[in-house]
C-alpha cells in the first residue's frame, strides 16, 4: 500500500550481458491462395515478408510470434548488413539476453498483410492485371492478418506458439489469436492495446485518413500511374498520429515551450519545437510509408471488435481462450488508455482466464510501449523465462 | 509437502481442492503458489506493489495490480470460491465495505488479523502511556500501514452486526504457534488469528 514509486527512466534496464541479435535478413515467402478474406472479397496469391530470430527447437515448441502496430513491419530486431538504417524497431526488447531472448527463443515476426513492406499490399503488382494494386487492394481485417500468420505458422512447422506478442494493433492482433486458435499458443502478451477502438480513436483515424483523401495528389488512391504522391496529406496524418502516442507530460518534458530562434519571428512557420518534432517526424514517415496502406491500416484498426459477435459481451468472447494472458497498460496513454486495458482484464477474469496485469508509469504516452522502461522490461523479462521454462 | 507456516498449513486445510482462490493483497504470491501445489487450486491475486507484483510473475503466479481501496466492483457475484486476505484488512480504509464484497464475490473467505487486543499491547499502552510497537506491529504510530487495527472482540463483534457467519477459526500466540492460553483467553493470548467466514445460510 505505499504511495506510488518515482516514474522509471528509461536507463540501465537491461543486464550488460543484453547482445544485438546482429545482422539479419528479411525472407519473402510466397503463399498459393485463394485467400478469403472478412469483406468478402479475396486474393489469388500473397507473398509475407519475413524475419526470424533465434533458432527453432527440434520439437517447434519455443517459437514466439511479434505482431506489429499500425506502422511497423518485419524489421522488428537487428541490423542489415551495409545499411546505415537505425535497428529493428523494438530491437531493445528482442535479442540475447534481453526480455524476448533469442538464446531461449525462436522469435518470427513479418509485415502484415496490405502492408508496405515487402508484403503483398497497395504497392504489389496484382497478377491479374499487371499492374500495381494501389487503391483496389481489398480490405483487410485483424482477423484476415492472423488467419495469415496461421498459415506461416503452418509454413514453419509450428503448431504451437510459445506466446504471440503485440503492442497496440499488434495486441489486437494477439487477443484474436487467442479467441481464433486457442489452441496454438500458450502465451498472449497484449500491451498498450484494446478489445475495440473508442469513437474517439475512430474519430482520430477518420481526421487522418481525410488528410489523405483531400489531398489532390492522392489521385483517388492511383497516384503511383500519374507519378504523384499525397505527401501532404500522409506528412499531416502522421503529424495528427503522433499528437496521440505521446502525452501532454511527455511533451512539456520533451519540448516544453522551447523555441528554435531567441526571438519570435511572429510569422506563420513553425518556430517552437515541438511543431519543428511534428514536421520531421511526418517527412520522415512520408519516406518510408504507402498512403493506401495507411488508409487500409487505419481500418482494420477501426473494424477490431470480436466481441460484436457476442451481443458485445467480451467476457462470452474470450470464454474460449486456453492462453494464459500478460496485459501490460501505461499510465499515461491516452491513446489506448489503461482502462481499456482492464476492459479485458475484467472479461479474462470473469471468464476465469489466468491474466497478470501491470500497469507501467511512463510519461511516454502510447509510444511507453516501445521504450525500455526498467518496470516494463523486467515484468516481460520475468513473464517470458516462465514461459520458456515451460517449454517441452 | 507441508509448509513451515502453520497459519498457511491451516488455511490450506480450509481450501477444498481444485477450486478457484482470490487473495487480496497476495505479496510475493507465496501462499497462492503453496495453496496451487497443495489444493490445486486456481489463484489470483490482487496486489499493490511493484515489487511483489514481479515477484508472483517471477513465480508464474497470475497477480492483478489492483489497489483494493478501490473496491471490488469488477468481481462478479459468488465467482470465487474462496478469498484469502492475510494480514492485510487492517490496511484498508473500510475494511466492513470490504468484508461485505469480499463475501458477495466469495462462498467463503478466510481471514488473518493482527490481534491488537494481545496483553503485550495492553501493558504497553497502560504502562508506557504510548501506542504499541512490537515484532508483529513494527511501524511508529504516524507510519504504520495498519490503520484499523483492532482486537479480536471487535472483529467478532463486527462479523454479529454484519450478520457474517464464523464458520472456523483458530488462535495462535504471539509466536505464530498454537498454545493453551491463545486457545483459552485468545483476546488476551492470541497474536495472530485465522478465521473463516461466509454470509451463506448453510455451508
Amino acid at each position: 500500500m505505499a504511495a506510488a514509486e518515482p516514474i522509471p527512466q528509461p536507463d540501465d534496464s537491461l543486464p550488460p550481458t543484453a547482445k544485438s541479435v546482429g545482422a539479419v535478413k528479411s525472407e519473402l515467402m510466397h503463399f498459393n491462395g485463394p485467400l478469403r478474406l472478412t469483406s468478402g472479397t479475396g486474393l489469388p496469391e500473397y507473398d509475407l515478408m519475413v524475419e526470424t530470430y533465434g533458432q527453432l527447437n527440434p520439437q517447434k515448441t519455443n517459437a514466439i510470434l511479434i505482431c506489429h502496430a499500425l506502422t511497423g513491419n518485419h524489421h522488428a530486431a537487428g541490423y542489415y548488413q551495409d545499411s546505415t538504417e537505425r535497428p529493428g524497431w523494438w530491437d531493445e526488447f528482442i535479442g540475447p539476453g534481453k526480455p524476448i531472448d533469442t538464446d531461449q527463443f525462436f522469435v518470427v515476426s513479418l509485415n502484415n498483410l496490405g502492408g508496405c513492406s515487402g508484403s503483398s499490399g497497395p504497392l504489389s503488382i496484382n497478377p491479374l492485371t499487371g499492374k500495381a494494386y494501389g487503391p483496389t487492394f481489398p480490405m483487410v481485417t485483424v482477423t484476415d492478418w492472423v488467419n495469415t500468420q496461421a498459415q506461416l505458422a503452418d509454413r514453419l512447422g509450428i503448431e504451437c506458439w510459445a506466446a504471440v506478442i503485440g503492442g497496440s494493433l499488434g495486441g489486437m492482433q494477439t487477443l484474436e489469436w487467442s479467441i481464433r486458435y486457442p489452441d496454438r499458443l500458450k502465451h498472449a502478451v497484449i500491451i498498450a492495446s484494446a478489445p475495440k477502438l473508442s469513437p474517439q480513436n475512430i474519430a482520430f483515424n477518420e481526421v487522418a485518413r481525410q488528410c489523405i483523401l483531400r489531398d489532390p495528389e492522392f489521385k483517388e488512391g492511383h497516384y503511383l500511374e500519374h507519378q504523384a504522391y499525397p505527401k501532404d496529406g500522409l506528412t499531416q496524418a502522421r503529424m495528427l498520429g503522433h499528437i496521440t502516442y505521446l502525452s501532454n507530460a511527455g511533451m512539456n518534458t520533451k519540448f516544453g515551450r522551447r523555441t528554435s530562434t531567441q526571438y519570435l519571428d511572429y510569422r506563420l512557420s513553425p518556430e517552437f519545437e515541438v511543431e519543428r518534432y511534428l514536421h520531421h517526424q511526418g517527412e520522415r514517415f512520408c519516406g518510408r510509408f504507402d498512403a493506401n496502406t495507411y488508409l487500409l491500416m487505419t481500418k482494420a484498426l477501426d473494424y477490431f471488435d470480436p466481441a460484436a459477435q457476442f451481443q458485445n459481451d467480451l467476457s462470452a468472447c474470450v470464454e474460449q481462450a486456453k492462453a494464459n494472458f500478460l496485459v501490460l497498460a501505461f499510465s499515461s496513454d491516452w491513446r489506448f488508455s489503461p482502462d481499456r486495458s482492464v476492459e479485458l482484464v475484467d472479461a479474462l477474469i470473469t471468464a476465469g482466464k489466468g491474466v497478470t496485469y501491470a500497469c507501467i508509469e511512463s510519461d511516454a504516452g502510447h509510444d511507453a510501449f516501445l521504450l525500455p522502461i526498467p518496470r516494463y522490461v523486467n515484468l516481460l523479462s520475468s513473464y517470458l523465462k516462465v514461459v520458456s521454462k515451460d517449454i517441452l | 509437502m507441508s509448509h513451515p507456516r502453520i497459519d498457511w498449513r491451516l488455511i490450506a486445510d480450509w481450501v477444498p481442492k481444485n477450486t478457484k482462490v482470490l487473495d487480496l493483497g497476495c505479496g510475493d504470491g507465496e501462499l497462492l503458489a503453496y495453496l496451487s501445489q497443495e489444493r490445486q487450486t486456481q489463484g489470483l491475486g490482487l496486489e499493490i506493489e511493484h515489487a511483489a507484483i514481479e515477484a508472483c510473475v517471477k513465480r508464474g503466479i497470475s497477480v492483478i495490480e489492483h489497489n483494493l481501496n478501490h473496491g471490488l466492483e469488477r468481481f462478479s457475484d459468488q465467482s470465487q470460491d474462496t478469498l484469502v486476505m492475510t494480514h492485510a484488512l487492517q490496511m484498508i480504509k473500510r475494511p466492513d465495505r470490504l468484508l461485505q464484497e469480499m463475501l458477495r464475490i466469495g462462498r467463503q473467505a478466510i481471514i488473518t488479523l493482527p490481534n491488537f487486543g494481545h496483553w503485550s499491547h495492553r501493558l504497553h499502552l497502560l504502562y508506557k502511556g504510548r501506542m504499541p510497537v512490537s515484532h508483529s506491529l513494527p511501524h511508529p504510530w504516524y507510519a504504520t500501514p495498519n490503520i484499523h487495527l483492532c482486537t479480536l472482540r471487535d472483529f467478532e463483534l463486527l462479523c454479529e452486526q454484519m450478520r457474517i457467519t464464523l464458520l472456523d477459526k483458530h488462535f495462535l500466540n504471539a509466536k505464530n504457534r498454537s498454545s493453551w492460553a491463545s486457545q483459552q483467553w485468545p483476546n488476551l493470548f492470541c497474536g495472530q488469528a485465522i478465521y473463516r467466514i461466509t454470509k451463506e445460510t448453510s455451508t
